[in-house]
């Protein structure tokens, strides 16, 4: 009853393609953004933003990242996780080999770094297609796993490959403790998440659609193969490639290459299953639901303390993960953002559906 | 004896492609007729070789232990078919490609939760110890694994070509609708091929897991066999084997005369490198059909 | 007969073009022209190779032989979305609409080409791109109104009627505002009505914005109806070339059509 669109009229075409064409959902997002930028950094523990919503919003990015690549552009890939190393490898270099070299900037390099080596790996999408492809990132996954294991001067030559986060500080704020963290995290995040958003709606989102639904008249129609494609995977990359870095020094500190392998590929590939390809809300809500699965099976396994091992609860998790994939491909293949959509349809006519 | 060190490595290689290839020809099998790429082989090869040691454990001898594995691997491959391939009928490929990511993660959790985590050893009573044959040491384990290969290839190519049932497998292979609209009934047919394909991972699981320990570890062969397929083609059984061959003694080499440049570690990414630059050249791999577009 | 004196000069011409897959020759020896304002129309029976032809013109497939010079100057190998840049845009036989998105996005992906803004702006959704969507967005307006889809236009293509499709599908090749528009069995499947839609379309389109327009077409009634020219294909050969008249009295095309020499 509260969730109506009538009397609210548009009367130009801004209006019509703006994002929130709804006042009721302008309203609520608002209402999200202030909750998130002002209560949630005073009240929550430094659990619940360290352990939750720090991890959270990093994988968010990252499924955005893939979501723009095999989402919105139909590049299947399976090496997300290569990219974010990328991206953490070269903002660790960028900032302890250029000494006063500022955060937000450094970030931004590491990013273009990962956008250089995407655009690299996804020249032999212009040749092959599909599973091929896919199979092709592959490629990608194994040999920077390689290329920063084998290579000290990536690590700085400290020892086993291991990087550690420099002391990390903004306009001369310093960047500590969980608040912190979690507020410099959450307004990259929304940025670039409106950034996606507008791609999306506009022109580049249109030809990455195209060429997704059907290459060949995508080209007819005068959209470049070449460089919409490679734009895709420069753009998803930069995008993974600072989720990386958020990834390895606000999340954890210390990372080696093994935190971004092929496992982390398939989490980020199962954010977008079952969240929703091709939608930018549902990267979150997929992320989302990766971040909480595992801790509320941890609590359920402390409800029975003793009865249930970890090693069972891991292999159920697999189990979930694996089953839920299958699930949502058969029954919904648009993730949680479709059945979102249709809860708000139904909430737009209730209560007279007809 | 520069040239005999070489040879070694080359045969060495070929040999381990060959275990390549086992894990390819799954692959083939179920594409061919269902167009499915099952990223799940490998977790239907740990499937196997985990539920063969594990009942075995149960004091159930050889043959015995084989026959019920056989039997659990076809009824886990109708399984599959029933439940999740059936429902995706239509779909695209990168689709189903998805789903089987999916398959493989469930049947890790599945297989480990049912039959533990623990490593077990797989003894088929072939010694891995070399033996000289001119001055060149060739693996007995090896060879017989090429054997087993071999002979499960000729199998398999008889029952094609010779078999009513093969016939038909190639005609839906070929044509979905053309298969059905002269009365193969194709929910049998893909039945089949899950079975057939439970019973190639059955196989490559037993030589696998007595070459590794039965582990975890096996469903990474998935990743083995993917560069293999890129290179053969992933209709073609020839092509199974020969991208195997190529790709075993390809790794090989480079491990031994390139790895000391790149401080080694290079098996991982190289038949990947190897087959992408392939792919540039020949984007339908070596005996795979070259596909017309039509618009 | 206004159609008639306003037919310019040749502004494509395809010089012996032969094209083969594999062993199967699908298009030998073949020169045609087309001239601006004109509508001309191509036919055969199925697998002569008219498809083939088209495809040709816009760089889907390359010809092993011969070269397609358009406005004076030749070509050899080029990519399809340097054809749709110089001015050709195009149909298809099966649609060819992008499944994932609505009715407008398909259209507004044939002004493309007319935008100029980059990604950076485009994700701040800033300045030039904003302004570019909202005038592009007029222009795709305009044609939406010509094709009569008003209705539908939010609607994702999948789920509409075929005839509607094919309607979409139109729209999409004029919001790239051609000069010359390809239409590849743009009545195929239709009824009565929805054909006669689609023949006052495309000869609204060529009247009103003078866009040269080849089509492919097994309606006999039609094609004689609306073409200045036709050229006739069989088996990969081009058998016919000239007016309606001219080609109904061609004895090749007859005895093509009624399988005498075959």
């Amino acid at each position: 009853m509260f969730y109506r669109e009538s009397g609210q009229f548009k009367s130009s075409y801004a209006a019509d393609s703006a994002i929130f064409t709804i006042a009721q959902d302008r309203v609520f997002i608002a209402a999200l953004l202030a909750l998130s930028f002002v209560a949630v950094p005073g009240l929550a523990s430094d659990y619940l933003l360290s352990g939750i919503l720090i991890p959270f919003l990093i994988l968010s990015l990252a499924a955005l990242g893939l979501n723009i690549l095999t989402g919105y552009a139909g590049q299947l890939s399976l090496g997300s996780a290569a990219f974010m190393a990328v991206g953490a490898f070269a903002t660790y270099n960028f900032m302890v080999r250029l000494p006063g070299m500022p955060l937000l900037l450094a970030l931004l390099l590491g990013g273009l770094c990962a956008a250089l080596v995407g655009v690299a790996f996804g020249l032999p999408s212009l040749r092959i297609k599909g599973f091929y492809l896919a199979v092709a990132t592959l490629a990608a996954q194994f040999f920077i796993e390689w290329v920063f294991t084998k290579f000290g001067w990536f690590s700085n030559y400290s020892s086993s490959g291991v990087i550690s986060a420099p002391a990390m500080q903004i306009f001369g704020y310093p960047i500590d403790t969980p608040a912190s963290k979690y507020l410099l995290t959450l307004s990259i995040v929304a940025f670039m998440a409106l950034a996606a958003k507008n791609m999306a709606r506009a022109s580049i989102g249109r030809a990455w659609m195209a060429v997704r639904d059907m290459d060949v008249a995508a080209e007819v129609i005068g959209i470049p193969m070449l460089r919409t494609k490679l734009l895709a995977f420069a753009i998803s990359s930069f995008y993974c490639g600072v989720a990386g870095a958020l990834y390895a020094f606000v999340l954890l500190g210390t990372v080696d290459a093994q935190a971004f392998d092929l496992h982390r590929s398939f989490q980020i590939l199962f954010m977008i299953i079952i969240g929703g390809v091709g939608s930018i809300l549902g990267s979150f809500l997929g992320a989302a639901f990766i971040v909480l699965l595992p801790i509320c099976l941890n609590l359920i396994g402390q409800v029975f303390h003793g009865a249930i091992s970890t090693q069972f609860l891991a292999n159920l998790e697999m189990m979930l993960f694996g089953g839920l994939i299958i699930f949502f491909l058969i029954v919904e293949p648009h993730g949680l953002a479709r059945l979102w959509q249709i809860t708000k349809e139904k909430l737009r006519v209730w209560p007279f559906p007809h | 004896m520069e040239w005999q060190f070489f040879l070694e490595v080359l045969v060495g290689g070929l040999l381990a492609g060959v275990m390549y290839s086992l894990v390819a020809l799954g692959f083939v099998l179920i594409y061919k007729a269902s167009g499915v790429f099952n990223f799940a082989q490998g977790a239907m090869v740990l499937f196997a070789a985990l539920s063969f040691v594990s009942i075995q454990d149960m004091g159930v001898p050889f043959w015995l232990a084989l026959l019920l594995t056989l039997v659990l691997m076809v009824l886990l491959g109708v399984g599959i078919e029933r439940v999740v391939l059936r429902p995706l009928v239509n779909q695209p490929p990168i689709t189903l490609f998805m789903a089987t990511i999916g398959l493989s993660f469930f049947l890790e959790g599945l297989a480990q939760m049912v039959w533990g985590t623990n490593v077990h050893g797989l003894e088929l009573g072939i010694a891995d110890e070399p033996f000289d044959v001119g001055g060149v040491f060739i693996s007995k384990f090896d060879l017989f694994a090429a054997a087993v290969c071999g002979t499960l290839v000729a199998t398999l190519a008889l029952f094609f070509s010779k078999t009513k049932l093969g016939r038909a497998l190639r005609a839906v292979a070929d044509d979905h609708q053309a298969a059905m609209s002269v009365g193969i009934p194709l929910k049998h047919i893909w039945a089949i091929v899950w079975g057939v394909a439970g019973f190639v991972a059955l196989v490559a699981g037993l030589l696998w897991g007595s070459r590794l320990g039965v582990q975890f570890a096996l469903t990474l062969v998935v990743l083995k066999a993917l560069p293999v397929l890129i290179l053969g083609g992933f209709t073609s059984i020839p092509g199974a084997i020969v991208g195997g061959l190529i790709i075993g003694a390809g790794e090989k080499l480079a491990e031994v005369y390139l790895g000391p440049f790149l401080s080694g570690g290079i098996e991982n990414w190289f038949p990947y490198m190897l087959a992408l630059l392939f792919l540039l050249v020949r984007p339908e791999g070596l005996f795979g059909e070259k596909h017309i577009e039509r618009v | 007969m206004t159609q008639h004196r306003k037919i310019g000069d040749v502004i494509l011409q395809a010089e012996a073009i032969s094209l083969s897959f594999g062993g199967v020759k699908a298009l030998s020896n073949i020169s045609l022209e087309v001239r601006e304002h004109e509508i001309l129309s191509i036919i055969g029976p199925n697998g002569a190779g008219k498809s083939s032809m088209l495809n040709v013109i816009n760089g889907v497939y390359h010809p092993q032989q011969g070269h397609v010079v358009y406005r004076g100057k030749a070509r050899d190998r080029m990519h399809p979305h340097e054809a749709a840049r110089q001015g050709i845009a195009r149909t298809f036989q099966n649609i060819a609409l992008f499944k994932g998105m609505s009715v407008l996005d398909n259209i507004m992906t044939g002004r493309n080409l007319k935008m100029r803004a980059n990604f950076i702006q485009q994700a701040l959704y800033w300045g030039r791109a904003q302004r570019e969507e909202n005038t592009q967005r007029a222009y795709v307006e305009k044609i939406i109104d010509f094709l009569e889809i008003q209705h539908i236009r939010k609607t994702p293509v999948g789920r509409l009627p075929y005839g509607l499709q094919k309607r979409v599908e139109l729209a999409r090749a004029l919001a790239a505002e051609p000069t010359m528009l390809l239409l590849d069995e743009p009545m195929a499947g239709m009824n009565v009505e929805e054909k006669q839609d689609m023949c006052r379309f495309v000869l609204d389109v060529n009247d009103e914005f003078g866009t040269t327009i080849v089509l492919i077409e097994h309606d006999m009634g039609v094609v004689m109806d609306i073409s200045d020219r036709i050229i006739v294909l069989d088996y990969g050969k081009k058998i016919g070339d000239g007016t309606p008249d001219e080609i109904r009295v061609n004895p090749d095309v007859i005895a093509a059509y009624l399988g005498g020499s075959h």
